[in-house]
């Protein structure tokens, strides 16, 4: 098939753009990683290449105790949203019609596009109402809430793909309806369970909105105290912690890409 | 299996009970008023008396939090500048990111999975400090004053004004507009080109009669993808923005964290998602459709 065919490859225009709108993704970014290593407590005035400010990160107890935080909302929230989003998206593709699939559709799309301050604030309001001190639970709760829908929908787009007759096929020959899903089904999606646990997570680690709201003392995640610092001011020790975050996550996900090459292929 | 939806039971339950019935609460404390300020709010829901409990709990339900957002000007001016400035971010979203898209869709396979994650890749590194790294390019003596000093050019002071607010807004969600666009474009079959090109088109009206036309779903999608949280978007208005800058997200937290006034809070919020759900529910039909 040739389908670039006639005109050719991308032209100077189709160059341009592209070339542009990487920069402007990433111009930002690269900066702000340079200036992690800037000698000076001036962020915008270049001072010499230093480290120090990772020196002055690995003092810093109270940001490591919000890593840490952050770490373990993520671990809990996203394995319980991608257990629940399995569980709604097998469901949600297998059977076309059942008692209130529109209302189960409805609430795992509309979180997707909602913002977050209405999800943040409705969320305190059941925990108030509830009498449910806030801290970590409550934090990792509405992080499982809100990421399960986009687990969900990851999982959901696999499965459109998998023929479902399968899985009758295994039933057919002895295996109970749970055997043969375990057998079957999640042997093939579990590329897409992956993927779905891995954005959770993410999500989780990224979220200030959510937890502002429903986090309580003792349970201060990552970027609520990288906002509360941020809101002092432009500070080299937020580029150290920025940068550090930015080669995580980077480094993840290209593996996680290469990973899923290399068995495509 | 003759009930496979029994699976769903416990995703079901949980979205009930931490997405559905949060709701309800927002709405109800929206139609409370305040007692000093805190909670609880009259009225309560007293289940022991029965229907007569529910009765007199919604006879005591008042609109007046209502009345005094429509009344007050600083509400107003939030929620027509909240739509204003997502709807222009949605404009020069569409004017950057389609040309993106389309650039992404014309390189060869092994090309595009590469530009793909590139710009994936900044969706995944943390959103805080994607903006945090603005505050650095746009502050008055910042890296982009610099950049403009050494080319003699005047010092923009950009940083607190309604511009930061919506290069913020175009920085963080370009992603979501360029990724729609290009994965309708990159499915498009490249001999309906061809067929206008033999049949006398130049490559440019080819490109508006055929191209651009079916890539609007896609477009829509983009455009509601970024429309939608854009609106109710707090952190970029709270850092890039000036304190003139009124958007709703902002307003909600203001509400609720520094005037302490819950009611207040949730009654900006039934109004954000009002102006939402025609929206939502777009979008919602389009994604279904997609997954189907």
């Amino acid at each position: 098939m040739s389908r670039r065919g006639r005109s050719g490859g991308p032209s100077a225009f189709n160059w341009g753009s592209v070339v542009l709108g990487l920069a402007f993704l990433y111009g930002p970014i690269v900066l702000l990683v340079i200036y992690s290593f800037n000698a000076s407590r001036l962020v915008t005035v270049w001072g010499g290449v230093s480290i120090r400010w990772y020196a002055a990160l690995a003092r810093d107890s109270q940001m490591l105790d919000a890593v840490w935080v952050t770490l373990r909302v993520g671990l809990v929230s996203a394995t319980a949203a991608t257990v629940l989003g399995t569980l709604a998206a097998v469901t949600l593709a297998r059977s076309a019609r059942f008692p209130g699939r529109t209302l189960l559709a409805g609430m795992i799309y509309a979180p997707l596009v909602m913002p977050e301050v209405i999800l943040g604030l409705s969320l305190l309001l059941l925990f108030v109402a509830l009498d449910l001190p806030r801290g970590f639970w409550t934090v990792t709760v509405s992080h499982a809430t809100v990421t399960l829908c986009y687990a969900t929908v990851v999982i959901q787009a696999r499965l459109a793909s998998f023929d479902l007759s399968l899985e009758e096929a295994a039933q057919d020959l002895g295996c109970t309806p749970v055997g043969a899903f375990v057998k079957v089904t999640l042997p093939t999606i579990a590329p897409a369970v992956a993927a779905a646990w891995m954005l959770a997570f993410t999500l989780s680690l990224d979220d200030l909105v959510i937890a502002s709201f429903t986090s309580g003392p003792g349970a201060t995640t990552l970027p609520m105290r990288l906002y509360s610092q941020v809101r002092l001011g432009v500070n080299p020790e937020i580029n150290a912690v920025s940068t550090l975050l930015i080669a995580v996550v980077s480094l993840g996900v290209v593996a996680a890409a290469l990973i899923q090459r290399r068995r495509t292929a | 299996m003759r009930r496979p939806w029994r699976a769903a039971l416990a995703p079901y339950l949980w979205l009930l009970l931490f997405f559905a019935l949060p709701f309800a609460l927002v709405a109800k404390l929206s139609l409370s008023h305040t007692v000093l300020a805190m909670p609880p709010y009259a009225p309560q829901l007293d289940l022991s008396r029965g229907l007569g409990g529910v009765s007199a709990f919604v006879r005591q339900l008042s609109v007046e939090t209502y009345g005094r957002l429509a009344s007050d000007r600083l509400y107003l001016a939030a929620y027509l500048s909240s739509v204003r400035l997502a709807g222009l971010a949605t404009a020069i979203l569409l004017a950057i990111g389609y040309p993106i898209a389309y650039g992404m869709s014309r390189f060869a396979a092994g090309a595009r999975q590469v530009l793909l994650m590139a710009v994936i890749l900044p969706f995944w590194t943390s959103f805080l400090i994607r903006i945090y790294a603005w505050i650095a390019i746009l502050k008055p003596a910042g890296l982009l004053n610099q950049a403009l000093g050494t080319l003699r050019l005047g010092p923009l002071d950009l940083l607190n004004t309604d511009s930061a607010v919506i290069i913020g807004l175009v920085y963080a969600y370009l992603p979501f507009m360029v990724l729609p666009i290009y994965a309708v474009l990159e499915r498009q079959d490249a001999s309906l080109i061809e067929a206008a090109e033999d049949l006398g088109c130049t490559p440019t009206i080819a490109f508006w009669r055929v191209t651009f036309p079916l890539s609007l779903p896609g477009v829509a999608a983009g455009a509601l993808l970024c429309f939608i949280p854009m609106v109710g978007e707090f952190v970029i208005p709270d850092l890039l923005g000036g304190s003139q800058t009124l958007m709703l997200g902002r307003t909600i937290w203001t509400e609720f964290f520094a005037d302490r006034d819950w009611p207040a809070a949730s009654a900006v919020a039934v109004v954000l998602l009002a102006t939402l759900i025609a929206p939502i529910l777009l979008f919602q039909r389009q994604q279904a459709k997609v997954l189907s």
